[in-house]
């Protein structure tokens, strides 16, 4: 478990080169993924002219910025061993309450105000539920996805509301760096609560009982953790990440589409599964999650310019999702 | 152990059923057959079944109906399948209301073939059974169809953007809808016909499934626009969809060089056209299928008399650049005879 030796490069590996693999991908689980987006990105450079593109790096990010917001706060409901089915709906409804409340003549600010304070206390129902109830996560955020999605579209008439405030749409409004490179609000935005959140995971007690409590709650209840509270706290600060997805989501379109991002929970557990946090709990990181989110953008973005077909591009993010989790188990069962 | 069973069974039951009434906006007190009888009190009672019931476009269709039913005196009970292509929801939705005694059954089918064996049970009741907005597979599964020619509708879209092109050879993306979708390739095939280039052809730069998702439409164009920006043409399956194309394109600046049309109508769709977003759309009727559907099963209640074949409600262009040899209407028209 302890052993701090990396493998030697070997012809053949032996038993101990395979659990030093084992214990180094346990022990940094960002490797792996980074290691993966390195070499599509190798690839798609080789295979075409216009993937390695400081435009296309810029495009790829803006690309990613909604699903690994909305992945960030999945990371963090994952790491107590829960998962949130219902994070793209609360986000949805997020970005309706704001483009709607602004289209009706309330201030923008307000509208804004209104749409975290919503997505904050759906965050908080869903604590409640988990901790006070002691439903399964799976359970409580299902029958909320559907809650949600429908107050979605009952709030929204069915139908989508644009937007024209400038404030709703800042964080898409960039400018040029480099001539080719647009830059956004939004990039150093997402950046910043990635730097936040991983800031609190790994340097404050918060942080810490986050991680225990998905590893074993009972042994983290024993050594006098307030679980309720940390499991609450975690659902509450998701949604107000979600909040903060929809807000990104009108920087992309201006337009609230009650319809849009169906697939968005389940995307955002792919960027966390290809990031390396086990869906066990208590292992994994942000970080991680950020490259994950990177890999399918950089996925989606290569094969389209080389010319394939969506639907192969779909088998293969799903084939790396499979191998993620496979690895993961491997390495697990070898380090222990 | 085993009464543990019953009771989750039971309770399953109950939710289910629960469910199923929830989704229908008038509860009626008999569940006797009397599909064979003649309509007790004698107002006719006409079912409604519609893909879903959250969609502006299967919203607009059930409030013609209903509008149309109280017209006609009938009376109107719709019900939905929970989401596109929920085919059990739609087979649990037909047999409550052959249950329910209902001469007739409009639907909208999700999956074209999911459903013929209700159907059929419907039929042999003595139901009369209209398709609407979507054929059956094969058409005869139902009575009649009243539904827009999604191959003229897209050939149509084709057509106009051909007339605004002139001259130039067409180089097009096309933003499709889901793979294998029956609407979604005709409306794809027709707009081929209409640009007149085959499919396969070079002159196809880039295609990419978009659900109809406007983000989804947004990085799939934002990727193909990556690889080459030598476009003069899109094709885009919904409005939705031309939503995404347009912010990826205007992205890039490229508004003036390209012609993009759509299909739908829908109110957002004809203020995007208005506000010059992109060139035109071709504009479908769920109002006119929702009426004619009513009018039948009410004359079939009178005289049974059974429509049959497949009734055009019509497709049309709108746009505010009119091109030579096509019907136009403007978008003022368009807002006026908007869905949604």
């Amino acid at each position: 478990m302890s052993s701090t030796t990396t493998a030697p490069p070997a012809a053949a590996p032996s038993k101990e080169d395979r659990r030093g693999l084992a214990d180094l991908w346990l022990r940094s689980p960002t490797l792996g993924p980074l290691i993966a987006l390195a070499i599509a990105v190798v690839i798609f450079s080789l295979t075409s002219s216009t993937f390695m593109n400081i435009d296309n790096m810029s495009l790829v990010l803006q690309q990613t910025i909604v699903i690994a917001t909305l992945a960030l706060g999945q990371t963090l409901v994952i790491l107590t061993a829960g998962i949130d089915l219902a994070n793209a709906a609360i986000m949805v409804l997020g970005s309706l309450l704001f483009a709607k409340l602004a289209a009706q003549g309330q201030p923008p600010l307000l509208a804004l105000v209104a749409g975290f304070a919503v997505c904050t206390v759906i965050g908080a129902v869903s604590g409640a539920l988990v901790t006070r109830l002691k439903l399964p996560p799976f359970i409580v955020t299902l029958g909320l996805l559907t809650v949600v999605t429908a107050l979605g579209r009952l709030y929204s008439d069915g139908n989508s509301w644009p937007v024209t405030s400038d404030l709703l749409g800042y964080l898409g409004k960039g400018s040029y760096l480099f001539g080719q490179f647009y830059v956004t609000p939004g990039m150093f935005v997402m950046l910043a609560m990635f730097g936040i959140v991983w800031y609190a995971l790994s340097h404050t007690a918060w942080g810490k009982h986050v991680y225990a409590v998905g590893n074993d709650e009972e042994a983290a209840r024993l050594t006098g953790i307030h679980v309720r509270q940390t499991l609450f706290s975690v659902y509450v600060v998701a949604g107000l990440i979600y909040a903060v997805a929809a807000w990104q989501a009108l920087g992309r379109i201006p337009n609230a589409d009650p319809n849009a991002f169906q697939t968005g929970n389940l995307d955002s557990i792919t960027a966390v599964v290809i990031g390396g946090t086990s869906l066990f709990g208590g292992r994994g990181g942000v970080w991680g999650t950020l490259v994950g989110a990177l890999i399918v953008a950089v996925l989606r973005s290569g094969l389209t310019q080389a010319g394939i077909d969506s639907l192969y591009q779909d088998v293969a993010t799903g084939l790396l999702v499979i191998a993620a989790v496979a690895f993961d188990q491997w390495a697990r069962r070898r380090a222990l | 152990m085993s009464s543990t069973l019953r009771t989750v069974c039971a309770s399953a039951a109950i939710v289910t059923i629960a469910a199923t009434a929830c989704t229908s906006t008038k509860s009626t007190d008999s569940s006797g057959s009397g599909a064979t009888g003649s309509a007790a009190g004698g107002t006719v009672k006409v079912g409604l079944v519609t893909k879903t019931d959250t969609n502006p476009y299967f919203v607009k269709l059930r409030d013609s109906a209903k509008a149309e039913a109280q017209k006609q005196n009938a009376e109107l009970i719709a019900l939905a399948g929970k989401f596109d292509g929920d085919n059990e929801g739609q087979v649990a939705a037909i047999e409550n209301l052959v249950q329910q005694g209902v001469k007739g059954i409009l639907i909208t089918p999700s999956n074209s073939t999911g459903i013929l064996g209700a159907l059929k049970k419907a039929k042999d009741a003595g139901i009369v059974v209209i398709a609407l907005d979507t054929e059956t597979d094969p058409k005869d599964a139902v009575d009649a169809t009243y539904a827009t020619n999604n191959v003229t509708a897209g050939e149509l879209q084709g057509k106009y953007v051909k007339a605004t092109l002139g001259v130039t050879a067409p180089k097009i993306i096309m933003m499709d809808g889901t793979a294998g979708g029956t609407v979604d390739e005709m409306r794809h095939r027709g707009f081929l016909q209409g640009i007149g280039v085959a499919e396969g052809s070079p002159q196809i730069v880039g295609k990419a499934n978009t659900n109809g998702d406007q983000n989804k439409a947004q990085a799939a164009m934002e990727n193909l626009l990556q690889r080459s920006t030598d476009v003069n043409a899109v094709y885009t399956i919904n409005e939705p969809a031309a939503r995404g194309a347009y912010a990826a394109i205007s992205a890039k600046n490229l508004q003036s060089k390209i012609t993009m049309a759509s299909i739908d109508g829908g109110c957002q769709g004809v203020q995007d056209v208005k506000d010059g977003k992109y060139l035109a759309t071709v504009m479908q009727f769920p109002k006119k299928m929702a009426e004619q559907g009513v009018d039948a099963v009410v004359k079939f209640a009178k005289d049974g008399s059974k429509p049959s074949g497949f009734q055009d409600t019509g497709a049309q262009v709108i746009s505010d650049k009119p091109v030579a040899g096509l019907d136009i209407k403007d978008t003022a028209w368009g807002l006026q005879n908007c869905w949604g």
